[in-house]
């Protein structure tokens, strides 16, 4: 033996070493217990599924998400995995072809018998998806705020539904700056529309304002002089804007070029995330407000810890928006309930859910509710030129309502 | 409109009137470059959007270096970035036409074909290479807000740069085709290739100069959009059907049609857009359209061509 093998040997004693204390922690929970269903489970791995389109339109708002759950993953596999497992990833690419994801999802669960999937952004992709978790049983851990009418036994929903982000949003600004005129704009299809229509109903009949105009233009257009100018002519106290994609990019830009700056003209909206202004500029959202329940500004030692591992991982530039922080909770929050299971099934996996509280989550505690939404704050954040959010305001814990009463 | 002043709605219709203006500007410099291609060459382009993408890339690249490198430069960068954004899109043209483009002349179904996977790769190739998220560049002082010529009147500063660059760019396009050595013999080769081989043009150079031209206008456009809209790997997909819908209304082997439609449909989409919703405008626009090619397959304008 030469000298040079004799430290690989050392690592190799190490090696085995740990590995049996990692069997040994798994030996507490043997795989014919922890696994009466035939997933992917093995003495010492499990294997998830990660579903994001990592390519096509929607890779813009999905390499978020896909980064925080692998961080998440990585961290998590870093403290000795889940019941003494380590996690393994599976990933596929839903192409933002919404077919596509459907058949990816069918792949992971029939073919590759994955514990759980971590994945979806759009609504489509999600109904998408939907009955194929359903049929086959199985989770989904989905991070994008949404426009809620939904629940499912099969997903647990980390982002927050429409009442959580829009009401305390609105009751903020009402308060604050005075307002009882509103000028709604959105995107045309079903989250904006929805949000809008709630949002409508509470402007309405709680704060006892009015919607001074409501207008939709279809995904992609690059064209707003008209609608500005129409807003001019109605001079709302708010502009309340769902506007996404590229189509927001022109949105602000425009505004800013049309002089509609924050000291004429208040905007709150709920599609303005770090990651969209790293497009838009910070100059042109400067001094507006997002509603939202995550900012990366956040100043908690939770989230300070997140932000630095995700930065030494992804890179010093990189921006971690609302959702891709939703996202990164979807690991931790199936870990928790399989560890309380103390089985990967899933329909123990899902019973063990409604409860689970996370206190180590950047945007502070968190809490899954019997409807599998999470428990969580709102946050009113104002753009700075730098392109981070000045967090203003912080609600209560709201809870999760994906079938408001009176606001459908 | 109660609380409304007369200046007020004054001041709206000015602004109104504007918008209809710059949005003419902004069809008329995206349809230019293919008004060429498609119009003169007769090839199908669809990765026209993704010439524009390179112009886009081009301004942040710049935006990006004179940011961190030169910051003395930033007022002056986009002057700059312009000529650059021209100058790649030109060089990716040619290389394309070379490799591409010319086995495909008489087969205009197939390029259709060809240039819409050309679409689908430099889309990726923009993703591998700049990440899939948007990107900004950051706007000199003199390109943001508005200009403020009477209290209440805010006429965009991003809307009068592009105005300014397409009319520049349009006159320079009708000299260079129709008071040009090369504009002669580009319209000699669209009439009648043989003939025009038969009298000496090499038209396969003359071919190769005019596709690398119409990408590099669609470049031009890129790098001033970055003003008014995004930049990411799909930015540019959200102006192809606007730009075939400009060259294909305005009939499409002429280039006064060109300008006729892109005005028609800025002035009908800006007030139309004023008085309904977003959406119901958008529909009304396609329809009409619609209903005028079926009267006139050729378009507003129609050129004599022998074919």
């Amino acid at each position: 033996m030469t000298r040079n093998n004799r430290p690989r040997g050392l690592y190799t004693a190490l090696g085995t070493a740990l590995l049996t204390l990692a069997a040994a922690h798994a030996a507490d929970h043997p795989t014919a217990a922890v696994n009466t269903t035939g997933l992917a489970v093995t003495d010492t791995t499990v294997v998830v599924g990660q579903l994001h389109s990592a390519t096509g339109t929607m890779a813009i708002s999905e390499t978020g998400s896909i980064q925080a759950e692998q961080l998440a993953i990585a961290q998590i596999n870093a403290m000795g995995g889940v019941l003494g497992r380590k996690i393994e990833v599976i990933q596929e690419d839903g192409g933002s072809d919404w077919p596509t994801f459907a058949e990816k999802a069918r792949k992971l669960l029939v073919n590759d018998k994955v514990a759980a999937v971590f994945g979806c952004w759009t609504s489509a992709s999600r109904k998408a998806v939907l009955p194929v978790f359903e049929r086959e049983n199985s989770m989904l851990y989905y991070p994008t705020f949404y426009e809620g009418l939904e629940q499912s036994k099969n997903v647990i929903y980390t982002g927050q539904e429409a009442t959580q982000q829009i009401l305390a949003g609105l009751d903020w600004i009402a308060k604050e700056k005075g307002a009882k005129t509103f000028f709604l704009v959105g995107s045309d299809y079903i989250w904006p529309r929805t949000s809008n229509k709630i949002a409508r109903k509470h402007i309405e009949n709680v704060l006892k304002g009015t919607v001074v105009g409501e207008e939709y233009y279809p995904l992609g257009h690059t064209n707003f002089g008209s609608l500005i100018n129409k807003i001019k002519l109605k001079k709302p106290d708010v502009i309340y804007s769902i506007v996404v994609g590229g189509s927001n990019v022109a949105w602000w830009k425009q505004l800013k070029a049309a002089g509609v700056t924050p000291d004429k003209q208040t905007i709150l909206t709920i599609s303005v995330t770090e990651d969209e202004v790293l497009g838009i500029g910070g100059e042109n959202v400067e001094g507006h407000y997002s509603a939202m329940k995550y900012f990366q500004s956040l100043d908690n030692d939770n989230n300070k810890a997140f932000v630095k591992a995700f930065k030494e991982k992804y890179g010093a530039d990189s921006v971690i928006g609302d959702v891709t922080q939703a996202a990164y909770l979807g690991p931790w929050l199936w870990k928790a309930a399989v560890e309380r299971a103390g089985s990967f099934d899933v329909d123990k996996v899902a019973a063990a859910s409604p409860g689970i509280e996370l206190t180590t989550a950047p945007e502070g505690y968190v809490k899954i509710h019997e409807n599998h939404h999470l428990w969580s704050r709102l946050r009113i954040g104002q753009w700075q030129r730098d392109g981070q959010a000045k967090v203003l305001h912080e609600s209560e814990l709201l809870e999760p309502n994906p079938f408001p009463e009176g606001y459908q | 409109m109660e609380g409304l002043t007369l200046e007020e709605f004054g001041a709206i219709l000015v602004m109104q009137g504007f918008n209809g203006l710059s949005y003419f500007c902004v069809l008329l410099l995206m349809a230019l470059g293919l008004a060429i291609i498609f119009g003169q060459m007769g090839v199908i382009n669809m990765a026209h959007g993704e010439f524009l993408t390179i112009g886009a890339y081009a301004t942040f690249l710049l935006s990006w270096l004179s940011e961190h490198y030169a910051p003395w430069f930033m007022p002056y960068y986009f002057l700059l970035a312009v000529l650059l954004g021209f100058a790649a899109a030109f060089a990716v043209g040619h290389l394309t036409e070379l490799a591409l483009i010319r086995h495909l002349y008489r087969r205009p179904l197939d390029s259709l074909l060809a240039t819409w996977g050309l679409a689908l790769i430099m889309q990726q190739g923009f993703r591998s290479l700049f990440g899939a998220r948007e990107v900004s560049a950051t706007l000199p002082d003199w390109l943001l807000g508005s200009w403020q010529p009477v209290s209440g009147i805010d006429i965009p500063l991003n809307g009068l740069f592009v105005m300014a660059l397409t009319m520049l760019l349009t006159a320079g396009v009708l000299i260079l085709t129709y008071r040009s050595r090369w504009g002669l013999q580009m319209r000699a080769t669209t009439q009648n290739r043989v003939m025009a081989g038969a009298v000496g043009i090499d038209t396969q150079q003359v071919d190769r100069f005019t596709f690398a031209l119409g990408c590099g206008i669609a470049g031009v456009a890129g790098a001033a959009f970055t003003t008014i809209g995004s930049t990411g790997p799909t930015s540019g997909s959200l102006y192809i059907v606007d730009t075939f819908l400009v060259v294909v209304f305005g009939g499409a082997q002429s280039m006064l049609g060109t300008v006729a439609s892109a005005f028609s449909i800025a002035q009908a989409s800006s007030i139309l857009e004023f008085f309904m919703t977003g959406s119901m405008a958008k529909v009304s626009v396609l329809l009409t359209i619609i209903v005028i090619l079926m009267m006139r397959p050729e378009g507003l304008f129609r050129a004599n061509v022998r074919r």
